[in-house]
Parts: C-alpha cells; structure tokens; sequence
C-alpha cells in the first residue's frame, strides 16, 4: 500500500512542499506556521487554476503548450475591470465579458494551430502578443478597483483558509473526473498517448484539442478576474509570472511532458512547493540572487528525482 | 514553380519583403549607415538562435537562452574586463555546464523544457550576483569589434552571412552534422548504428552555450555595459527564429542559413514597426501579426506540396 503511493507522481511535489514548510517553521521557531500556510493557499490557488488548463493542454501531446496564458490573464483582468466599473451591479456582465474575451482567445489559438498547422508553442506565442496589445490599448492607464463583493471573494478567510482554495478544489475534483469519467477527458489522454491511434479508433481528435485550448484560455480568464479582484485591480504585467509557474508546475506535480498522462493532485503540491520555496528563502534572508538560484536548483533537482519518462 | 526549392527559399523571400517595406517606409535607411543602425542588433538574437538551433536539433527546447545571453554580458563586463584569463576561464565553465546539462537530460530522460526552465533561474540568480543592478564595462577590443566600420558592406550583414554559411558547412555537409541531424530524427536507429547519443548531445549543448557566449558577448560589445536582464526576449526570439528560417521543432529538421534569417527578420520587422509609427500599444502585436502572416504563407506552399 505504501509502496503503491510512493511510486505516485504527486507524492514527490507534496513531500518537497511539506518538507520546504518544515524548514521554514523549524528556522523561526514555529512561529508564522499557520500564517504561511494561508498566505501559500491564497497566491498557490492562481497558479493552480491556470496550471491546471496548461496541465490539459500538456496531456493532449509532444509539442502542446499555451505560452499564451499571461496575456489571456492580463487580457480577462482588464476587460473585468472596465466593464465592471467599480460597480458591484455591473460585476455580472463584467464576468461574462472577461470570460468571453479568454474563450475568444482560445479559439484563435486553436484556429492558428489548425489552419496554419504551426506548432502550438508559436502559435500561442504569437497570439499572446496580439493579445497582449489589445489588452494594453482597451486597458490604457486603468485604474480601476474591483467591485467589493469581488473583491471579499478573492480574499475571504474560513478557519484560516481561503474561500478560493476551497473553490479551487471543487473544480479540481471536477477536473480529476472529468478527466477520468467523461468521453472528453479520455480522449485527451487518448489523444496524447497516440494522436494517430485515437484518431483511427474513431475519436475526434480535432474537437478534443480545440475543447482543450478553449478550456485553458477560459480557465486563464477566471485566473485573471479572480487576481484582479484580489490584488485590488488590474495591472498590465499581472499575468507574467504565470508563463513559468503554470508549465513548472504541471511537470513538477507529475503529469507527462509526452503527453497521455495527467495528474490533478500533482498541480496542488507544486504549486504550493513553489510559494512555500520562496517564502523559505525569504526567511533565511537569502538575497534576490541565491533565491532565483536555488528556486532554479530546486525545480531541476525535483524532476531529476521524480525522473523521466520511462515510455518513450 | 517547384514547391521544395520555394518552401526553402521563403524565409530568404520574407526577408526580402521585410526589407523593402522598410526601404518603402523610409528610404534613407537604404544606405550603409541605414544598415548599420538597423541590423546591429541582429548579430547577438542570430547568435542566439543558433545556440537555440542546436538544442532545436536533438528535439530539444531551451528555455534559458535570454538568461544565459544576460549572464554572459554580466560576466563579459566584470570578470572578463577586470581579469581577461579569469573571465575566459569562467565561460568555458559556462560552456562546460550546458554539457553537464546535456549529459544530465541524456541520462535521465528528463524534459529539457523543465530542466532549462530551472536551469534560466540559475542562471539569472548569478547574473544578478555578479551585477545587481546594470554596470561594468565592456572590454575594449569586444567594442571594437562589434562598431567596425567594414568597406562597402555592413558589418553586421558580413557577420552574418559568415555565421550562416559557417555553421551551415558544419551542420548541413560534414559527416558529423549528419549523425548530429540523425540524432533528432531517429535517435533509436542512430544508436543501434553505434553511435553515442550521449556524446551527440553533449556536444551540441555545448555549441549550444558557446554561440550562447558569442551572443552574450556580441550584445556587450554593443550595449557596453553588462545587465542580466538584457536578454530577457531572447528565449523567445530565438525560437521563433529557427521557426521562420524553416527549422521544425522535431525530426531534427533545421536550417543554420533559414535560422540566421529568420532571425534578421525579426531584428528588421522591429525596425520597420517603428518606421510605420504604429502605436506603442500595438507594436508587440504587430510583431505577432508578423509572425502569423509568415506562417501562413508557409502553410500555403506545404500543404500544396503534400496534396501532390
């Protein structure tokens, strides 16, 4: 039994994570352990919605990634704000059109893939930059807060945990089943262990890959709103971070950069390992320097241990 | 006309186009010091897209080439100006590390994608230590060098004509290019043919870093002075170089002359961006328009050849 859930992906980035945390704890003497966790849930949630679109998009095949997700964020956090308003009557409306923007930016991801037949990882860098520009000319010297009911969403407490985490696992629990029950999620792991074999068994191997980048733009947009509303606004640069993070952690957690293998648990430990990694270096009091150095050694000493793929 | 010799010769004719729009929009840039002033820039990103060409080349991807071309303009402006022998002594140990790198993936099986994500943190967290904010000094000679003023032609167009055509004698007609090729191909049917991957890989991460270096170095000589973020774009020019020069991404399908154009290209659309006057807030997007429209034309002429 134990042996069986050693040999779990996902048990590695949990392991790194609480080990990470321990540290950090034993070196302030216990004190600030439950705020640290708070605070990882809150920032690990963000990474966690869009690692978990990029996670679909990875699965579908060598080659499949969305570089374009720091702009769909960028893009849905602007267009959320100006719509809304500041008006909590308008936050609806506001929802929909920010969603709607991602979804558009998906389906010109696809379109590109498809009609152009260029590798998605130039196809979706080169929206992003369309995208971006649209998201810098519509969103010019915004500075608009969110509604407040948006707003105590993104930052409202249970027992020390954010509301959003709890959210967050419910679609990934959704996620976790739509990948392992309905005919959509099989065909995305079916289309990623062999596109052309999927293909002669009659699945619609287009259709799976077109739902797939639409759902990571959309979930990017969601990314994007909830960030606005719970950094106070948007900004122009809000989603850069997330290009690495969201690709970090969806290999780190486990899920196969061959492709045909998913793994949901996997998002949550790396992307809290990431958060919690960073926060320990802060607390030693390591420099900017030493923390991007030994952020870059953990994320390759963590795919070395939880090695390669054995198939290929 | 022949669709082969046309899906070859587009990034050459993208380039051309390119260049006459430019011309178009501003004709005083048809000149030597026009040239000069424009196409500088693109002697470090062609540098870097072949550094990016050979990783391309055993199906890999490498996500830390900004950060390693930063680095090394940080290294070149301090240790390198301070300490010539220390300096150069510091990047071949750069150079040495990619190989490790390479080994490291070959072994493992691991994914480059990750492992060059971690290892671009690497290297931006010693660039920062070596310079925390932009500084140092560009050595002399390296100045020297990258403001030549060559006869007749640019120095920036000779650098790259002579880059291009070098590696592509190495790459595209030596014997070792070949297994080098092969290797991205079908690596199964190399190795059972008694060839060492592992050695293969090693060796072309490590000519990976040293055109890294030559990047790093000749953005120094032209910057003057060293900044680990610099290079930032260069990840991403560098891909979408070998892209447009009609590299593919697996197969071990590349172009060194395609890669050194397309990366011109992308230094020129740059340019001619700013000579249109779009908006700022548009010039990104203009460049993926760029982008897309380039490839399009490409899907046009290779759909074409594989309907025959």
């Amino acid at each position: 039994m134990i042996g069986k859930l050693l040999r779990q992906p996902w048990v590695f980035s949990f392991g790194a994570a609480i080990a990470v945390w321990l540290a950090t704890i034993a070196y302030t003497g216990g004190q600030g352990a439950g705020a640290i966790l708070t605070a990882a849930f809150s920032f690990a949630t963000f990474t966690i919605i869009v690692g978990l679109g990029q996670m679909m998009v990875i699965t579908t095949g060598p080659g499949n990634v969305d570089l374009s997700i720091p702009a769909t964020i960028t893009l849905a956090g602007v267009v959320a704000m100006k719509v809304m308003d500041e008006d909590t009557g308008r936050m609806l409306i506001g929802i929909v059109a920010a969603l709607g923007a991602a979804t558009l930016v998906g389906i010109f991801n696809y379109g590109l893939i498809r009609l152009l037949r260029i590798p998605p990882i130039i196809a979706t860098l080169s929206s992003s930059f369309l995208v971006l520009s649209t998201a810098i000319s519509y969103g010019r010297g915004i500075r608009i807060k969110p509604p407040e009911p948006l707003a105590e969403f993104a930052t409202m407490q249970v027992l020390g945990i954010p509301i959003m985490a709890f959210a967050v696992l419910a679609v990934s629990v959704g996620m976790a089943l739509v990948l392992s029950r309905t005919v959509y999620g099989r065909s995305v792991l079916a289309v990623g262990q062999n596109s052309r074999a999927a293909w002669l068994a009659g699945l619609n191997v287009g259709r799976t890959r077109f739902l797939t980048y639409v759902l990571s733009a959309f979930l990017a947009g969601v990314c994007g709103i909830l960030l606005s509303g719970f950094s106070r606004g948007a900004a122009l640069n809000m989603g850069e971070e997330f290009l690495l993070a969201s690709i970090a952690t969806v290999v780190i957690g486990g899920t196969s950069v061959a492709g045909g293998r998913a793994n949901v648990p996997g998002i949550w430990g790396a992307a809290l390992f990431m958060y919690l990694l960073v926060t320990m270096l802060n607390t030693f009091g390591a420099s900017a320097g030493i923390r991007l150095i030994l952020t870059g050694l953990m994320i390759i000493g963590v795919i070395v241990a939880a090695g390669g793929d054995e198939q290929r | 006309m022949n669709r082969r010799i046309l899906r070859q010769a587009l990034p050459f004719l993208t380039l051309a186009v390119v260049l006459a729009a430019t011309f178009y929009v501003q004709p005083r840039t048809m000149s030597y010091f026009g040239l000069n002033l424009m196409l500088q820039y693109a002697v470090p990103i062609a540098l870097a897209t072949i550094a990016q060409m050979f990783i391309i080349t055993v199906n890999d991807l490498d996500l830390s080439t900004g950060p390693f071309v930063g680095l090394v303009s940080c290294v070149g402006a301090t240790l390198l100006f301070e300490n010539p022998a220390l300096g150069i002594i510091a990047l071949l140990a750069l150079i040495a590390v990619y190989g490790a790198i390479g080994a490291l993936i070959h072994i493992r099986n691991l994914p480059s994608i990750v492992v060059t994500l971690g290892l671009s943190f690497v290297w931006l967290g010693i660039a920062v230590m070596i310079l925390p904010s932009p500084g140092g000094k560009a050595p002399d000679w390296l100045k020297a060098l990258m403001t030549v003023q060559t006869p007749i032609v640019p120095f920036p167009i000779i650098a790259a004509v002579v880059i291009g055509v070098m590696v592509h004698l190495a790459l595209m007609l030596s014997s070792y290019g070949v297994i080098a090729r092969g290797a991205g191909g079908n690596p199964k049917a190399l190795s059972r043919a008694g060839w060492s991957m592992l050695n293969t890989k090693v060796v072309m991460y490590m000519l990976a870093g040293f055109f890294g270096v030559l990047s790093g170095l000749a953005l120094l000589g032209l910057t003057t002075s060293g900044d680990a973020h610099v290079a930032d774009r260069y990840t991403l020019y560098s891909i979408a170089g070998v892209i447009l020069g009609g590299g593919e991404f697996i197969g071990g399908r590349v172009s060194p002359l395609g890669a050194v154009v397309g990366a011109l290209t992308l230094a020129l659309a740059g340019s001619f961006l700013i000579f249109l006057k779009i908006s700022p807030d548009w010039q990104i997007g203009a460049q993926g328009a760029i982008l897309i429209v380039v490839l399009a034309l490409r899907a046009l002429v290779t759909y074409g050849e594989q309907k025959r």
